[in-house]
């Protein structure tokens, strides 16, 4: 068979599965930026808050999460969970193994890895924000909730686009280590396909090349996010 | 807890650590070479050289480690030509793919930092060695290595620690790391925290010394932002 109709969209080309590979790892890459953004918001507010305890949690959490390795976090989220979730299940009267759900697991582990760096990006992007405006906020009479969504929020986000784009490439790229759990994303398709062809070079490289279109496309996506939500400052820079 | 189990997996762990080591050591080094010559290749100031300078970063940065290493190990091997080649001794072996895999994708990120360093260079000091009438080369070594390393320095640091952690993606290609003991560990006993908490405590020491490491060095080269003795 030739490398064409291999890889095709024929009836035993591989097209279709390397695609709906390529979308199962977008889908587990968001899911995990966005647990990720979650766990970052709340280590920075941890940091920026001023309590000992909370910033020494975030610390603690953000140096875990960045000096261990990705394959390990991995590992540990899925056998972890899955060894929790057995231990409840048997509480309640189910007997034997429960596994997690690969995708749950997987998006888990992403977002935990990705919250440990997105908690700085966060952070940086608090802190770039003018001292004045927060007082002028505070002068006209807003509230702390008020504040945070009209002015700390709008302007986080703006100045969190770089950072954010950089991590969501690192997402795109962590979440191929979830290929060890089972998930068919890109990385596990690629695999399955090398193995039952025995054409590992074109199955690695198709998948490289889809993993390159994703993080290609996805850089310009950031930098238009960029230009758009930077063109009141550019204006006021002219 | 059972301690004698737990004695037994730390020195099981700590016996695949010079293998881990080894790997990480290995991958720096060659990378760091590869990144100077694809950093060289980018300023060099050839169109088609800087071309393929940066289509090498956007590639090896582009795209996950994992699938690189499984092209290289998996995927090379399935080439007969590449089988009676003089290289095959090497390509055979997951060692030698590891090494090779991981050094060529730090190259990618060791060459963006060096650029980076390169870049931030004061123009003013360039000129003025220009002027004392050293040469190229003596300009290098004198003037443009000592201030880019300086410069290169805690972005580097971030890049070496990050390898460590890339070390354990090579327990994919049946080498015998930290990683594999663990997952070995694992699968033989179904204990499943210990093990990974271990290996993960003796990664997490490895990455400290080496950030410490590199923040002694960086105290060392910059005497002159330090402020005086009281």
């Amino acid at each position: 068979m030739s490398t064409f109709a291999l890889l095709g969209f024929g009836e035993k080309g591989w097209g279709f599965a390397l695609l709906a590979g390529a979308w199962m790892t977008l889908l587990v890459s968001l899911v995990g930026m966005i647990i990720g953004a979650a766990f970052g918001a709340l280590v920075a507010w941890a940091k920026l808050s001023g309590h000992v305890v909370a910033g020494a949690v975030g610390d603690a959490y953000a140096a875990i999460f960045r000096g261990v390795p990705e394959l390990l976090i991995v590992y540990f989220v899925y056998f972890g969970s899955s060894g929790v979730l057995t231990a409840l299940a048997n509480a309640f009267g189910v007997e034997g193994f429960v596994g997690v759900p690969a995708f749950a697991a997987g998006a888990l582990a992403v977002g935990a890895l990705s919250g440990a760096y997105q908690a700085e990006v966060f952070r940086g992007a608090f802190l770039a924000i003018q001292r004045g405006e927060l007082e002028a906020a505070r002068s006209v009479g807003m509230g702390r909730w008020l504040m945070f969504r009209r002015i700390v929020a709008p302007q986080v986000l703006r100045f969190a686009i770089p950072g954010l784009g950089n991590l969501w490439q690192v997402a795109l790229k962590d979440s191929s280590l979830i290929s060890v759990a089972g998930l068919s994303e890109l990385m596990r398709t690629a695999q399955v396909g090398a193995g039952s062809t025995h054409q590992p070079f074109t199955f690695y490289i198709a998948g490289g090349a889809l993993y390159l279109v994703l993080t290609a496309l996805s850089n310009q996506v950031f930098n238009a996010a960029e230009a758009r939500a930077t063109r009141g400052l550019r204006r006021a820079a002219a | 807890m059972d301690f004698a189990f737990l004695t037994d997996t730390f020195l099981r762990l700590m016996a695949a650590l010079p293998l881990t080591l080894e790997v990480w050591a290995l991958s720096v080094a060659f990378g760091a070479l590869i990144g100077a010559g694809v950093t060289w290749m980018r300023v060099s100031g050839n169109r088609a050289l800087a071309a393929i300078a940066c289509a090498y970063v956007f590639v090896f940065r582009g795209s996950p480690l994992l699938v690189q290493l499984f092209v290289i190990y998996y995927g090379l091997s399935s080439f007969p030509a590449v089988r009676a080649s003089v290289f095959w001794p090497f390509l055979r072996d997951p060692f030698y793919c590891a090494v090779l895999s991981l050094a060529l994708c730090t190259a990618a990120y060791q060459s963006e930092i060096f650029r980076g360093a390169l870049a931030a260079l004061p123009f003013g000091q360039i000129e003025a060695g220009k002027a004392c009438g050293m040469s190229r080369w003596t300009l290098f070594r004198r003037v443009v290595f000592p201030i880019a390393l300086r410069q290169a320095l805690p972005a580097y640091s971030t890049e070496v620690i990050s390898m460590t952690k890339a070390t354990a993606l090579v327990s994919l290609v049946t080498l015998w790391d930290m990683m594999s003991v663990a997952t070995k560990i694992r699968n033989d006993t179904a204990i499943v925290y210990e093990p990974l908490l271990i290996a993960g405590a003796i990664y997490f020491v490895v990455n400290a010394i080496i950030a410490r490491g590199f923040s002694a060095l960086e105290w060392r080269l910059t005497p002159h932002l330090r402020g005086r003795p009281a």
